[in-house]
This record gives C-alpha cells, structure tokens and sequence, in this order.
C-alpha cells in the first residue's frame, strides 16, 4: 500500500464520490480556483468546476441551502472553512438537517455532509481553534465522525457521502499533513465502528481525532516503561461503537479517555458513563481517568496554547500516574 | 484646503503608520516570529483614517480580521499592538487574543472579529445603546465586501433603517473576499445600492482618496448625531498584499495589483499636500523617519515584554 497524506485521501475521497454519483456535489467558500482554505480541493478545478459550488460567505444558507437540495435527491459535501463557522449554520444544522426526517414521520431524507477543520495548534486563537464534536453530537438526527487517518479519513468520508443522515464530519487541522497507508480505489470505513490502532493488555485509552496519534505515540514510550497501553480510535461519535471500547476494559482493567476538546461536557463523559453503566465496571481497577483540554477558549500565545490542550507527555503522565498509585 | 493643516498632517500621519506598521508585521511574519495568521491592510489606509479623522475619540468603532488599520486609525498605540501579535503580556489581549482580536476600550474601539461580519450586530448594538442613552456617540462598523452577504448585515442594516440608529457602516470593498471576487459573490454591481432596502442613504466613495473619505463619513456622522439615522458607505479600495501569510493570489493578475498601486492612497496626499503648498517635501520626509523610529520602539517593546504566565491559562474566562 502507498503512503498519503490525510489531505490527498480526503480529496481522492471526494473526487471518487464525484464520479461515482452525479448527484454528489460540494458547498463551499473559495473551494474553486484558490482550493479551499487548507487546500482540500486544490486542482480539482477547473476538472470539476460543475461540482465545485463556490459560494458567498454566508454559513446560514450555505448549509440550509444544502438541506434544501438534498430533499429533493442531491448529496451534497459542505466545506465550512474552519468548524467554528458552522456557529453561523446551526439553524439549519440542528433544527432543519437534524429532525426532517422524524418529524415528517420517515418522508424526507437529509443526505448531507458538512466537512470541516476543526482544533487548536496553529495559533488561529479563539475564533478559529475550537473543537466542538460534542455539540453535535447531542443532538438526534445528527451522525459525528472525526477520522484520524488517511485511512479512515478516506473511507469514512465514502461512507458519510453514502449515508442518508446529516453526518458531521471534523478534520482535525494538524492531522491533514499528517501520512498513512492507503488504498487505491473504492473502500468504505462504516460510521459507528471503532478500530484498535494499538493492542495492549494493561490499560485502554481511548482516543479521537488528533488525539489517537499523540496517544499511539504516548503507548509506544510507556511500552519502553513496561506499561502496555490498548490505544482505541473512537472515529465516530454517533453513532458510537461501545462493543469494541466496553470488550477492551474488560480485557485491561483500566481506561483513560483522551479528548482534544474542553472537557466540560465533553463526550469523554459519555464514554466514561457507557463504560460504567456496563459490565466493564465490575472489571475496573482504578477509576477511569479523563484527559481532556482546559475549559477556556483558545488562547492566541503559544504556551498557552499548547497548555490548553492535552499533549503527548500529558498522556504518559496520567497513564503513569494510575500505575504509581496503585 | 479647509481641513487644518494639523488634521491633514494627522491623516498623513496616521496613514503612514499603518503602511510601515503592517509591513513590519509581513517582515515579523516571514521570520516566524509571528504565530497564527493575520490580514495586512496595505493600500486600505485612506479608509481606516478617513473615517477615524470623521470621529471623536468618544465614538464607537467595531473593526474586522483585517483591523490593524483601523485600530491604529482609532489612535490605538503600536507598542501594545506589536507585543499582542507577538503574544505577551504586555500587549491589548495579554497574548490572548492576536492579530483578529485587538480591542481598545480606551479609544472606543469595540475590536477586531475572526468571523466575518461579527462586528456588524455589536455595531448595531453599540449605537442602539447610545440612541437609549442618549449620548450622542456614533458607531463606525467597518466591514469587507465579503461580510455584505451575510445574513448578519441584512439584519442589521433593516434594524438601523427601522430605529434610526446612530450608526455608520462602511463597507471596505477591496474587490475579493479572500479569492472570491465580488463579480461572482454579489448580486449588484454597487453594494451601496442595497441602502435602498433599509430606507437609508447609500454612498459610494473612493476608497484610496482619503479626504473623499473623510467628507462623505462626516456627512454621515453629522446626521447620525442629529438623529437621522443610518449611513451605508461603499468604499472602492483595493488590498496590495494576499489575503493572509500563503496567498499566491492565482485568482487575481499582477496587472491588477500594478494598476491599483499606482492609487497608492498616501502617495496622493502627499502630492496634494505638496502642491497646495500645505507641507514641505521635508515635512513628509521628517513624518516618514518619525513613524519608522515608533515603529521600532513598538517592535522592541513587544520583543522585550514577557509571555503570559502558563498558570494564568483559565484567568479572564469570566468577569
Ligand atoms: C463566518 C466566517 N466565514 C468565513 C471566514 C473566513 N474568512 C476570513 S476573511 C474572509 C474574507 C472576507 O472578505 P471581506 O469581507 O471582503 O474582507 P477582506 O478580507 O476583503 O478585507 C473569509 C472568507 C470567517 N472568518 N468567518
Ligand atoms: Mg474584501
């Protein structure tokens, strides 16, 4: 298999789904000549200037517009240039994409996709940094997945194209420089499973999004330490695959939850309450710890920055820490 | 001329500030030394200044991502501005905010805005709050070409129509947003044309003229004062630099960007100032070599003031 970028999967992903069905189309602010702002569909134009729908800079009725088109058959992709914009959307996020179809009693369908970067580490500050999946995943009627893969980000993106709920769909900023092996050509990642990117028998982290790297990278020095860390990708939020995370502590005992965004109400702690509501409690030896990022917004310095959410070493110590007190 | 020549030498003044401020920051930004973004306002200043030379220093400014022009047009002092976008503690956020978020209090001025447009409802707000209170403070909300299509602006500009607010909104047409040109983002031609919908005037100025600027806002400012109401002012102008740090610009020519250059906005006061005689070729030489001297205090200042404590990270979350 070839190696990729996160990025150039993302994009193969979409000009796949371009080709596959005419009614696949994209939604965004300077997604033509210029490529988006983090380059997503550089060189796409003018191949696919049909497809390529280049909007206003109006988030609101990007995505209602993109609701409405989607009623009648089209599968539309948005692009909201950084995840903190979908603010400006919420409406047709949350009360249209989210509930037509329940509340029509099953007549319409909403087969959406609103892409987007999301998280801190560039500096961007408060207004452009924040990392939101748990917002929307409370809400029914919406699908979550933040791929942490070129990989998944590539089968995930498929399978959201191909599902006929709204699904939101988080890229982590960082992670689109970021390489992995990929496959040529056609494969899905289904929404709602999880996948084990590390095996280990001591302790399980759970992880999401940029997270899953930092805490790959975090196992592999606690092995040096004698510590042998489960690392599971969580990859999709709703809907959430707690077989696989619930099976892994009862194998390990022990779990932590690692989250790139502000812990307070986070989704760690719906993991954290899956995982005691379920058997996997009465295998627990030490409280399930949450690592999560700090409950400010994203400050502008850099140290504050970097302080604000979890980080490699922050991962080690905590692991360390439930070993030390024991 | 009937403008002082102290107010016009403020003008030049205040132009050139910003020209030298903002490519400092390029130069800072090449270095790296310079995180995050941020969106230079060079070939913008007749804008920013007309209209500041148009207010008191009690009047109200909401500003944009792309601010650091209007900002210092509002009087803001550079040594606090150069230590935000360095990130210390020292500077108007405490290394908090950055580049899209310098907010000064002290001169009115109620901050820059990541999003596009964010000002526009708090610019409304600002003058909403001085027609209850009757203070007689107008609000200036400067915004792009870009943020006109955004629900936001219609709602705003439909509240100004109906309650004759206090305010005056400046649309800063610089041709694109971002690689979007307004051809292929706006439905009109004249974004000033779209007054008509609010019931307020709607004026068209020339962007890089910044005494134009400067009569047409305080027109505005004078009947916001007595009461009348809202003002939409286009103003023709044009960036010079990318949007941001890595803009190879490919959706736009080098023709384009000559051609504007040569409407170089404080090159043609200078000419002005020189051929009715108000100042000397000396004069201007003598504001260029004084503007460059704070320039680099500002820059030594930021460079030399400490980072915000790593401790302090939750500090200011809530008042
Ligand atoms: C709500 C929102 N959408 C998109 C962006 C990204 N963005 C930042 S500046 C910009 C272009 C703004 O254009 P304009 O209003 O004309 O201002 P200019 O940059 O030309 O000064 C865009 C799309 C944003 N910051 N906020
Ligand atoms: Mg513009």
């Amino acid at each position: 298999m070839v190696e990729k970028l996160y990025i150039d999967a993302l994009a193969e992903a979409i000009r796949e789904e371009f080709e596959r069905d005419e009614n696949v189309f994209m939604m965004g602010e300077d997604i033509g000549i210029y490529g988006g702002a983090f380059g997503v569909t550089k060189g796409m134009y003018p191949k696919y200037k049909d497809k390529l729908i280049e909007t206003p800079i109006s988030e609101a009725s990007i995505v209602g517009a993109a609701v409405g088109a989607a009623l009648v058959g089209m599968r539309p992709i948005v692009e909201i240039m950084f995840a903190d914009f979908m603010m400006d959307a919420m409406e047709w996020i949350v009360n249209q994409a989210a509930k037509l179809r329940y509340m029509t009693g099953g007549q319409l369908k909403v087969p959406l996709v609103i892409r987007a970067p999301m998280g801190s580490g560039t500096g961007a500050a408060a207004q452009h940094s924040q990392s939101l999946p748990a917002m929307f995943a409370h809400i029914p009627g919406l699908k979550v997945v933040m791929p942490a893969t070129p990989y998944d980000v590539k089968g995930l993106l498929k399978s959201a194209v191909r599902d006929d709920n709204p699904v939101i769909f988080l890229e982590h900023k960082l992670l689109y420089w970021t390489k992995g092996e990929v496959p040529e050509g056609d494969y899905t990642v289904p929404l709602g499973k999880a996948a084990v990117k590390k095996e280990g028998k001591d302790i399980t982290i759970i992880a999401g999004s940029i997270m899953v790297p930092r805490s790959i990278e975090a196992a592999q020095k606690l092995k040096e330490e004698g510590i042998d860390a489960e690392v599971i990708d969580i990859r999709s939020l709703v809907p959430m695959d707690t077989e696989t995370i619930i099976n892994s502590v009862i194998k390990t005992g022990r779990a932590i939850i690692v989250e790139d965004d502000n812990k307070n109400n986070g989704w760690g702690a719906e993991v954290l309450s899956k995982l005691i509501e379920s058997d996997a409690f009465d295998y627990l030896d030490y409280p399930i710890q949450r690592l999560a990022g700090k409950d400010v917004p994203i400050p502008y310095n850099p140290q504050l920055e970097r302080a604000a959410v979890p980080q490699v070493e922050d991962i080690i110590h905590t692991v360390k820490a439930i070993f030390n007190k024991e | 001329m009937e403008l002082s020549k102290e107010k016009l030498l403020w003008m030049y003044k205040k132009m050139v500030q910003i020209r030298q401020f903002e490519l400092k920051v390029d130069e800072l930004f090449k270095k790296n030394m310079i995180w995050g973004t941020c969106h230079l306002y060079v070939g913008e200043e007749a804008t920013a200044v007309g209209a500041c030379a148009a207010l008191d220093s009690t009047d109200y400014i909401t500003s944009t991502h792309r601010g650091h022009g209007h900002t210092i047009a509002k009087g803001a002092d550079l040594k606090r501005m150069m230590a935000e976008l360095l990130g210390k503690e020292t500077g108007y956020c405490k290394g908090r905010g950055g580049s899209m978020h310098i907010v000064d209090v002290s001169t009115g001025n109620l901050g820059a805005n990541g999003i596009v447009a964010g000002g526009i409802p708090i610019a409304t707000g600002a003058a909403l709050a001085s027609k209850l209170r009757n203070d007689g403070r107008v609000t200036v909300c400067f915004f792009g070409d870009g943020a006109a299509n955004t629900g936001a602006f219609h709602e705003s500009l439909n509240m100004a129509g109906i309650w004759k607010l206090p305010a005056i909104y400046i649309c800063e047409n610089n041709l694109y947003g971002m690689s979007n040109p307004v051809s292929k983002s706006t439905a009109v031609k004249d974004i000033a044309t779209r007054a008509v919908s609010y019931n307020i005037p709607g004026e068209i100025v020339d962007g890089n003229d910044v005494l134009e600027v400067y009569e047409v806002v305080k027109k505005a400012v004078e009947r916001a004062r007595k009461g009348e109401g809202a003002t939409l002012i286009e103003s023709k102008t044009y960036r010079w630099l990318g949007h941001s740090k890595s803009d190879p610009r490919v959706y736009r020519t080098r023709e384009e960007e000559e051609e504007w250059k040569k409407k170089d906005p404080i090159k043609r006061l200078g000419e002005r100032l020189l051929s009715e005689n108000v100042a000397t070729q000396q004069e201007l030489n003598q504001i260029e070599e004084e503007v460059a001297k704070e320039i680099e205090e500002a820059y030594q200042f930021a460079i030399n003031s400490p980072d915000p404590k790593v401790e302090d990270l939750a500090k200011y979350v809530y008042a």
